[in-house]
């Protein structure tokens, strides 16, 4: 058995690289039972195969029945368990140890990665594609600030994940203490604000082409409707009410 | 002008292809954005030959996809394989015809609608294939474990390709049909579904940002530079 004490635990790259690539998959299989359980074991895997007795093993085959179990993480920040837990089972910890953690990570890691990335990073990237369009950015261009600014974020967060559950193991909480997992959720929103408020007028001025001729009723328009999805919020959804008026339109304009 | 309008089944099969790729990308892999509209629509325009037309609908409906952002095991649209049949609706339409961009977002709106319940019915079939491998799962098999995950994107791989290639046989005809119909004027058309865009948009900014100290401010602050600069613009 490996453990902290008898000798320095280490993953050759290859095996690093490969749970990388395998974490873009992570939620490959979704089920409402096991929610990524499946695709955590399906990350770890690579490491797994070397703990004594490998693929065909018992402890290997322990480890995968273990971490295919339930486990709902945001898919980003799942990378921290997955590096957490392969450290685990590679340590020989007891099963009452990683059990607690497979039941304690989950939270933290969902709210942290919601919040900061899908309630900060990809909308403010959004913005950002928005904006370069309506400054007259080529169709390219647009595509590549969007993806570049986005993914650049992405891969970076993933690659840390990785890299601090693999090297805290299962005291990896305080790696979520870092000051860009605490902090940047607000700093991101506020940049989010400034920039989606003057991309939204600068993109919808490039898409109204003739119906600019009616741009104080679309402006009207726009306020009433933001005002009425924002009081709908948590009732209805303002892209399903769109599906309603849209279809209304098009309904009387054909049978008038 | 209507004849134009006509496609043929075998234009269809890249952009199944492309919105079975972009429906990979929402959820199972590699959630690099791809699938945001303003990058699948602009594939699907360019696809076509009009990538200008195809960004433009991307953005008509990046405003709506900001709204429903994919928190964890919450339902939302799928849009992905949506805005590429939006995109390539509205890249397949000539530019002076009323209402284009009207239809192209409806479409693209309830094919989202469609998708994101396609989504559950697959989670419910892997599901059913997981408990149908129970045994090899209990074991810990790694062949089981890779096999499963496989599985899983194939199946995802799938239902993009059939929905958009569904939802594009379904509403280019329903298009033609409307088009040659529809009485508004393109003034009225695009003013209309660029109110909703906008009007979706706006509050799914106000949505992320409001929990935030100051961030109203912010938005405020970026409205009216954005306002100056697209009066500038215009």
């Amino acid at each position: 058995m490996n453990t902290p004490e008898s000798k320095p635990l280490t993953l050759p790259l290859s095996v690093k690289a490969t749970m990388a690539l395998r974490l873009f998959a992570i939620q490959g299989v979704w089920t409402y039972e096991t929610m990524i359980g499946n695709g955590i074991a399906f990350a770890m895997e690579p490491a797994l195969r070397r703990l004594p007795g490998g693929p065909t093993g018992e402890r290997y085959r322990t480890a995968m029945v273990r971490n295919s179990g339930y486990f709902n993480a945001h898919p980003y920040l799942a990378a921290v368990a997955v590096g957490a837990l392969a450290r685990a089972e590679l340590e020989g910890l007891p099963e009452a140890q990683i059990d607690r953690f497979r039941t304690a990570a989950p939270g933290p890691l969902g709210s942290v990665g919601d919040r900061l990335i899908w309630a900060g990073w990809l909308p403010l990237c959004s913005a950002l594609g928005l904006l370069a369009f309506g400054l007259g950015a080529t169709p390219a261009g647009v595509v590549m600030i969007f993806l570049g600014v986005y993914n650049v974020g992405h891969i970076a967060l993933r690659i840390w994940a990785l890299h601090a559950g693999w090297r805290d193991g299962l005291r990896v909480a305080h790696a979520l203490g870092n000051p860009v997992l605490r902090q940047g959720p607000a700093h991101v929103a506020r940049a989010t604000a400034l920039v989606a408020g003057i991309a939204l007028p600068v993109a919808a001025q490039g898409i109204i082409g003739p119906g600019r001729a009616l741009l104080g009723g679309v402006l009207a328009a726009v306020a009433v409707g933001a005002l009425v999805v924002t009081a709908l919020h948590g009732k209805y959804e303002g892209w399903r009410l769109a599906i309603f008026a849209l279809a209304a339109f098009v309904l009387f304009s054909v049978v008038r | 002008m209507i004849d134009a309008l006509a496609v043929d089944l075998l234009q269809l099969i890249p952009l199944a292809v492309l919105g079975a790729v972009m429906g990979l990308d929402v959820v199972s892999f590699p959630q690099a954005m791809i699938s945001r509209p303003i990058v699948a629509a602009t594939a699907a325009g360019a696809l076509i030959g009009h990538a200008d037309r195809g960004l433009a609908i991307g953005v008509a409906l990046e405003f709506f996809a900001l709204e429903s952002l994919p928190f964890g095991a919450s339902r939302y649209p799928e849009w992905g394989s949506a805005a590429v049949v939006g995109g390539a609706l509205f890249a397949m339409t000539p530019d002076n015809i009323p209402a284009a961009m009207t239809i192209a977002v409806l479409a693209a709106l309830i094919t989202a609608s469609i998708g994101g319940n396609s989504m559950v019915w697959m989670r419910k079939f892997l599901a059913r294939v997981a408990h149908r491998r129970a045994a090899a799962l209990a074991e810990g098999s790694g062949r089981a474990i890779v096999g499963l995950q496989l599985a899983g994107m194939t199946a995802d791989l799938l239902r993009g390709f059939v929905l958009t290639l569904l939802a594009l046989a379904c509403f280019s005809p329903l298009r033609t049909l409307v088009l040659a119909t529809f009485t508004f004027p393109a003034t009225l058309a695009r003013a209309f579904v660029v109110s909703v865009a906008s009007a979706v948009g706006l509050a799914a900014v106000w949505k992320v940002v409001r929990m935030t100290a100051g961030a109203r401010w912010w938005l405020l602050g970026g409205l009216a530079v954005g306002f100056a600069v697209a009066g500038g613009l215009g």
